[in-house]
């Protein structure tokens, strides 16, 4: 099946509809939670919370038995806040830094995880088929119950935002500024995070722990180029989200042997790094150009200074000079020099230069709020 | 006639991790001084104001505001953080950043509306920075920086003003223009709390001083204590140089 | 004990132990999630260097795969210096893209690849003993067991030989800057041996396991030391004990011996995070408590050293100005009261000639601000004893 193809079964099969409809959501419950992830800071605390999730998973699955994804993942959002308690804890009492609590948790839970997966595969009984899914994602499993649940749970996690919105705004730009206005701050900070830790789990089905939290990053780092309004973000962040899971889910659906997650970090990787390129404002690219062109600026400026030091000895500023007096000056070039006169701030005649009216000013603006600095 | 007490704190004892660094404070603040905090560096200067507006818990002690305690009389209070103390690539504008200042009195949930705009358009004027409020705040200079937060803090429109370090980086011109918002803040009857770095400039600014280091050492009109035994106290080395100038 | 048993414990254990040295290492530069991003995103370099040599232990391979690792070091830094976005957002935007390519290789061409996703997460230590070096028809046991020796063996030499620029580059980038250790070849240097211990370990124990390895042993021992030669020590210990055990543990629940190993990890640092002597959580939370009433009892006394009114010491004063609920004004007082430091007529507190001198005392330790002056006074006084 060719991506064309996917995209033309969408109208006419109901599984598939299903299916994008879910990595859409997805995608951008995603994108939104992970614009506050990525501003607070908190980018790698997803990356743990998805691995911590995987033991809960399996244990959820050992104790009821049940495959229902329902059940699966309350198992998964309890051991991913447990591994985020633990993390604090970790951070709060004892001397040990943030990164050395976010990997020891994230590998030590996602180690405990696999133990429980293996052992559970070898049980003669269970038809563990499935759990494998959890690692890299499998949207192809995702049922009309699961997109429902996903849609349920974007419209309560959107509500909550637009209802909190100022002060999810002005925790995230300013806590303890929050804290003297009277906001209670830790109940704001237990809402952000519990949203976040719910989006994750959401995703597991879809994407897998391993690559969940490339989720939840990219799609906020990419639109965060775009914009400087945090609503605007927040909007742009979900759209690529949805995006990215839409067009992920059909390349992996159109080949043999591909997991969802994979595809859908790389399609989301691919907006990452056209906005950092390409973003107008703070693209490297244009960052670049701009730089280049100050650099030449000034590099024009200094040779018109230059001979504005030489015309001043002059009564009239437009008396010719020869170019080669601008030898013991190292910064013109032909080209400079031509520039220089396509401004119109002198005249060239053969070997000899003139400085203009206008270049006159012109240097002397430059000289003025040089003194003024 | 009896000055009206702003500030009122009694044996005020603060801990990090349950190490001390601030012990048995008294202080009181009348209303409508300028007041100036100085101490050396790890001397409790920012503790002392973050544990007045509640944001850390004292080991013991009290604080009062005009007679009450400050969950009470929050909206008497406003407060200027450090500079350092935020991202200043958060996705905002500077008019955003002074609308916070009036979130507190919104309350949860309540949008700010036309009303707080005026409000917050007012309090930019006043620290000239009227003509930068669409901009994206990392674009900002680090003195401009700065008067967004003051602004945001005159958007409070509070009777009592703490600050922590609002001269701290900021150029020549911006210095003078903060010290005069905060001279009028003062003339209109208000009181203002400052950290402050820059022992030179004490006298001319300032009318109150407090020298703190982990213990208060003393308190009171700038005029009448701020002379080289109070500086040696505080600092432990000999100030009469620094002073004398 | 069978044979392949003992070989796969014995290289669990090499390879727990060349994973320890860079982990304390990495730990103590905060650098942890490097070893994270590193362990993921070699793998397209491990997919390609495996098209190439069709031998997962072959040394092209390995070197080529660090390569890709030190790759991703440079490229997240990189990425940080352009500042348009935080700098664990870097990490955590590098190394997933490079491990789906590498996802994502294998699973197209998973015919031609002896690899599968499930090696990729968790190794195949079990099948360790199979592969075996075979020189002129004798058999010189695992391959991998000589991969993961070299690279410990040569981790050691490293470490013994730079010991002193480590250190000091660790703990005081200024200083090793001044003396002529550059730090940015000590970071390089850290980085490449990382990885290469990472890609060795990779077909052992998988991707995320090998993380556990580097960072759960180091950050145990820098619970219970801070010295860094015990510290290394410590964390060879963990890892051994971990790797033994663990493999133990897999054994009797027929489960993933990697994925057990890292559990026994958790355990051993849960173990340690509660109990450690002077670290662990039960002793933070025991000194703290004792601290905050260390420090009530010197705020009690220093106030009742300060005021001389009998409204400052009456007994209902403590409890509505010092802002204390009756029951720790109470506890303070009457700890107060046992040590004779101070006396109660009337409901007024007063100080004793002994309350008067531990006042003073305190005094000193308060302007001086330093802990060690506080040691002596508690036990000169039979303090806090209850």
């Amino acid at each position: 099946m060719s991506i064309t193809e996917y995209f033309n079964l969408l109208w006419t099969d109901y599984t598939l509809r299903t299916i994008t409809l879910g990595t859409a959501v997805l995608g951008a419950i995603c994108g939104m939670l992970g614009s506050f992830a990525v501003l607070r800071k908190q980018s790698l605390l997803g990356d743990a919370i998805s691995h911590a999730a995987l033991p809960g998973i399996a244990l959820a699955f050992l104790i009821t038995g049940a495959k229902d994804s329902g059940v699966l993942l309350m198992g998964a959002l309890v051991s991913g806040l447990v591994g985020t308690f633990w993390i604090r804890g970790i951070t709060n009492k004892t001397h040990l830094k943030s990164d050395t609590a976010l990997g020891l948790i994230l590998s030590v839970f996602f180690g405990f995880g696999m133990l429980l997966l293996t052992f559970i595969q070898k049980q003669p009984n269970a038809n563990q088929a499935g759990l494998d899914k959890y690692l890299f994602g499998q949207a192809a499993t995702l049922l009309e119950s699961d997109v429902l649940l996903m849609i349920i749970i974007t419209a309560i996690s959107l509500f909550v935002m637009l209802l909190f919105w100022k002060e999810f705004k002005i925790l995230l730009f300013d806590a303890e500024y929050t804290k003297t206005l009277g906001f209670n701050t830790k109940f704001i900070d237990v809402l952000i995070t519990f949203l976040i830790v719910l989006a994750i789990v959401l995703g597991l089905q879809t994407v897998g722990v391993v690559l969940m939290s490339a989720i939840l990053l990219a799609p906020a780092a990419a639109a965060r180029q775009w914009t400087n309004n945090l609503s605007i973000m927040i909007l742009l962040a979900a759209i690529i989200g949805a995006v990215s899971g839409v067009l992920g889910t059909a390349i992996s659906a159109s080949q043999n042997n591909l997991s969802t997650g994979p595809v859908i970090v790389l399609v989301a990787g691919v907006f990452v790094l056209f906005s950092f390129i390409f973003s107008p404002t703070r693209g490297i690219l244009f960052r670049e150009i701009r730089l280049r062109k100050n650099r030449a600026d000034m590099k024009l400026f200094k040779t018109l200074q230059f001979m504005y030091g030489i015309a001043l000895e002059h009564e009239n500023i437009s008396h010719p000079h020869a170019i080669r007096i601008l030898n013991n000056f190292q910064g013109y070039t032909r080209g400079s020099l031509q520039k220089l006169e396509n401004e119109g701030w002198i005249t060239i005649q053969g070997q000899q230069w003139a400085m203009t009216a206008k270049g006159y000013k012109q240097a002397q603006e430059i000289y003025n709020q040089k003194s003024s600095q | 006639m009896e000055q009206k007490i702003a500030v009122q704190i009694d044996d005020l004892t603060v801990a990090y991790n349950y190490k001390p660094v601030l012990w048995d404070i008294d202080l009181t603040v009348p209303e409508g001084v300028l007041m100036a905090i100085v101490g050396p560096n790890g001397a409790g200067k920012s503790t002392l104001i973050k544990t007045i507006l509640g944001i850390i818990k004292p080991i013991a002690g009290s604080v009062s505001i005009y007679g009450e305690a400050y969950s009470k009389q929050r909206k008497l209070v406003a407060y200027v953080p450090q500079k350092g103390s935020v991202d200043w690539d958060f996705p905002t504008t500077a008019l955003d950043v002074v609308m916070m200042g009036t979130y507190g009195s919104l309350g949860w949930i309540r949008r700010p509306g036309q009303k707080e705009k005026k409000i917050a358009l007012e309090a930019m004027e006043k620290v000239g920075m009227l003509a930068y409020k669409a901009r994206q705040i990392s674009q900002l200079s680090g003195g401009q920086q700065q008067r967004v937060f003051l602004a945001r803090a005159l958007a409070q429109d509070a009777s009592i003003y703490f600050m922590d370090e609002p001269l701290q980086g900021v150029d020549a011109t911006t210095e003078i223009a903060i010290i005069n918002i905060l001279k009028e803040l003062r003339k209109s009857g208000k009181t203002v709390i400052v950290v402050h770095h820059d022992l030179q400039t004490v006298p001319e600014y300032f009318d109150w001083v407090t020298f703190l280091n982990v213990k208060k050492i003393a308190t009171g009109p700038v005029k009448e204590i701020f002379n080289d035994d109070n500086l040696t106290q505080t600092y432990g080395i000999n100030y009469k140089v620094a002073v004398n100038k | 004990m069978s044979h392949p048993q003992i070989e796969i414990q014995l290289i669990a254990a090499i390879v727990a132990m060349a994973c320890a040295i860079p982990g304390v290492f990495l730990v103590l530069r905060k650098m942890a999630l490097i070893s994270d991003a590193i362990s993921h995103s070699i793998l397209p370099g491990i997919v390609l260097g495996f098209f190439l040599t069709q031998d997962l232990n072959s040394p092209l391979l390995i070197l080529l795969a660090a390569f890709t690792g030190v790759i991703t070091v440079v490229l997240v830094e990189f990425i940080q210096k352009t500042g348009l976005v935080k700098e664990d957002t870097a990490i955590g935007l590098v190394f997933p893209a490079l491990f789906s390519i590498g996802v994502i290789l294998i699973s197209k061409n998973a015919n031609d690849v002896h690899l599968d996703v499930d090696a990729v997460l968790l190794g195949e230590l079990a099948f360790a003993p199979f592969d075996r070096l075979m020189m002129n028809g004798t058999d010189l046991g695992p391959k991998s067991l000589w991969v993961m020796g070299s690279i410990l063996l040569a981790t050691i030499i490293l470490l013994l030989l730079f010991f002193k620029e480590l250190k000091i580059s660790t703990f005081d980038a200024g200083l090793s800057s001044v003396l002529g250790i550059s730090p940015v070849v000590m970071h390089y240097g850290l980085m490449s041996v990382s990885s290469i211990t990472v890609v060795g370990a990779f077909d052992a124990v998988g991707a995320i396991l090998v993380v556990a390895l580097m960072i759960a042993p180091a950050a145990t021992a820098y619970m219970l030391t801070e010295d860094l030669k015990k510290m290394i020590l410590l964390s060879l210990l963990f890892g051994v004990l971990s790797a033994i055990s663990g493999y133990w543990v897999a054994n009797l629940l027929d489960a993933s011996i990697s994925g057990s190993i890292a559990t026994t990890l958790g355990a051993i640092f849960l173990f340690v995070y509660l109990f450690a002597p002077k670290k662990g959580l039960i002793s933070v939370l025991y000194r703290q408590k004792q601290q905050r009433v260390e420090v009530s009892l010197i705020t009690l006394l220093l106030h009742l050293n300060r005021h001389e009114e009998e409204s400052e010491r009456h007994i209902n004063h403590l409890q509505e100005h010092i802002n204390w609920h009756a029951v720790r004004a109470k506890t303070v007082l009457d700890l107060a009261e046992k040590n004779n430091l101070v006396e109660i007529r009337n409901n007024i507190v007063l100080l004793t000639p002994k309350g008067l001198l531990f006042t003073e005392k305190s005094l000193q330790y308060i302007l001086s601000n330093k802990d060690e002056k506080i040691e002596p006074m508690k036990e000169d006084f039979f303090l806090f004893r209850g």
